[in-house]
């Protein structure tokens, strides 16, 4: 556990993400980035892409494989598909974080719970809708495993993977360091199917400091 | 019966169009071989492998038999139908030039001809873009052959000798397939010396997955899985 020395006040950029919701920003590189589980046990699906080349991207097995371990906290470097350090997450009041999660979509709820189940929103839905804004030039293709912050997915030593309750509480936050200029999207979870958000996804606050 | 047999030497790479119904079978030939591999929907390949996907549907961090291969729109790409070593990893991704270089030291055509240090990422970047595919569609992949048990800390260990000589792996295609696949080293094989292992493949037709298939049936996630499957070729 390492806090940050940041005030919110000093935030040149703060904003709400209800749940269900998507946020997409840029953030420069040197500035802060701070994710807060405003209520706990929320589930932050998020991606990362090189600003200046999108081709470049967050990568969850460089990350894991960088490190040698497959949670991310403090200390941890994000590392792109080139292998070059992106974010370094510089605090962390959860402890852990999964990248092995993926996102929800409405397929893979279909898999994982009942076909009938397809209507229910889903992560991959707003990944969907925020890359369609052609501003980014982003689609699909470039929807990779992700990152998901507060979520709680233990693998054990026999190759074992499962979705626990998450070990967030309330105002649980995780800072981050850009080390190039990026672009974050962000699923808020919507996800009721399981207790990756203890069944009762809630907002999350987003702030950046030069 | 096989339609088509040949070797992939150590650190080189390969792909295959595998139509539904048909079946690749990989031998690590002299043991401690690895094979990136990743998997496309040839019918629309926006479709892909999806490792998220397909741990979580299977709660798992290894592949075997009786598992499958999800794509990321819920469906099976590929059943793994037989497995001699019982261990494949899905976490580990793939080494890069600079990985490399850094690790087994430089080595150039120019000075070494086809004896010089190849990485799986070049690889993979070579054969996508056969298919008009780019650094955007390649994801993590899978290392078949190589075992990465993690610790309760979530510490990597790769372990060696998971796969010996003759080791084999099947895999029954779900949809028609794009496969690509390099037999550079895993990133975490801590052998120092830059000696990738020729790996055997074998193309052949499959039984297809009757209503008692051991895939299907290994998961209920997995029965649902070949539903949403056999509804995409209605």
């Amino acid at each position: 556990m390492i806090e940050s020395t940041l005030g919110p006040e000093t935030a040149v950029y703060s904003a709400d993400v209800p749940a269900g919701d998507f946020w997409i920003h840029e953030i420069f590189r040197g500035q802060a980035f701070r994710i807060v589980d405003l209520e706990g046990n929320q589930a932050v699906d998020t991606l990362f892409y090189s600003l200046h080349d999108t081709s470049e991207r967050y990568s969850a097995t460089d990350t894991i494989v960088g490190q040698g371990n497959i949670y991310l906290t403090a200390g941890t470097t994000l590392r792109s598909n080139l292998g070059n350090a992106m974010l370094t997450i510089v605090a962390d009041t959860c402890g852990r974080h999964d990248t092995l999660g993926g996102a929800c979509a409405v397929e893979s709820n279909q898999v994982r719970y009942a076909i009938e189940k397809r209507h229910m929103h889903a992560c991959r839905n707003s990944f969907l809708l925020a890359v369609s804004d052609p501003n980014w030039h982003l689609d699909k293709r470039d929807l990779t495993a992700n990152i998901n912050f507060f979520m709680n997915v233990p693998v054990t030593p026999e190759g074992k993977l499962t979705f626990e309750d998450g070990i967030s509480n309330p105002l649980k936050y995780v800072e981050m360091r850009a080390e190039m200029d990026v672009i974050c999207v962000i699923s808020n979870c919507p996800q009721l199917n399981n207790p990756c958000n203890a069944y009762n996804p809630t907002p999350i606050r987003v702030l950046i400091w030069n | 019966m096989s339609l088509w047999e040949d070797t992939i030497q150590g650190g080189a790479s390969w792909s295959v169009i595998l139509r539904r119904g048909n079946s690749l079978r990989l031998e690590d030939i002299e043991g401690g071989g690895n094979v990136g591999a990743l998997f496309y929907n040839w019918d629309c390949m926006v479709e892909r492998y999806n490792m998220p996907d397909t741990l979580k549907a299977q709660h798992i961090a290894h592949l075997t038999s009786g598992f499958v291969l999800y794509s990321d729109m819920g469906r099976v790409l590929a059943s793994i139908t037989a497995d001699s070593c019982g261990w494949h990893d899905p976490l580990g991704g793939h080494n890069d030039a600079k990985a490399v270089a850094a690790k087994y030291g430089k080595s150039s055509y120019q000075q070494a001809r086809n004896a010089w240090h190849r990485n799986t990422h070049d690889s993979f970047l070579v054969e996508a873009a056969q298919y008009g595919l780019s650094l955007r569609d390649i994801g993590p992949n899978v290392n078949f052959f190589s075992k990465v048990a993690v610790a309760r800390s979530g510490a990597m260990e790769f372990v060696p000798g998971n796969s010996k000589a003759g080791d084999f792996v099947e895999l029954r295609a779900e949809m028609n397939l794009l496969i690509i696949l390099a037999s550079g080293q895993h990133p975490l094989d801590p052998n120092p010396q830059y000696a990738p292992k020729p790996i055997r493949f074998s193309v052949g037709r499959a039984t297809p997955a009757g209503p008692n298939d051991p895939c299907r049936l290994s998961r209920p996630e997995n029965a649902r899985g070949f539903i949403n499957t056999e509804r995409y070729f209605l």
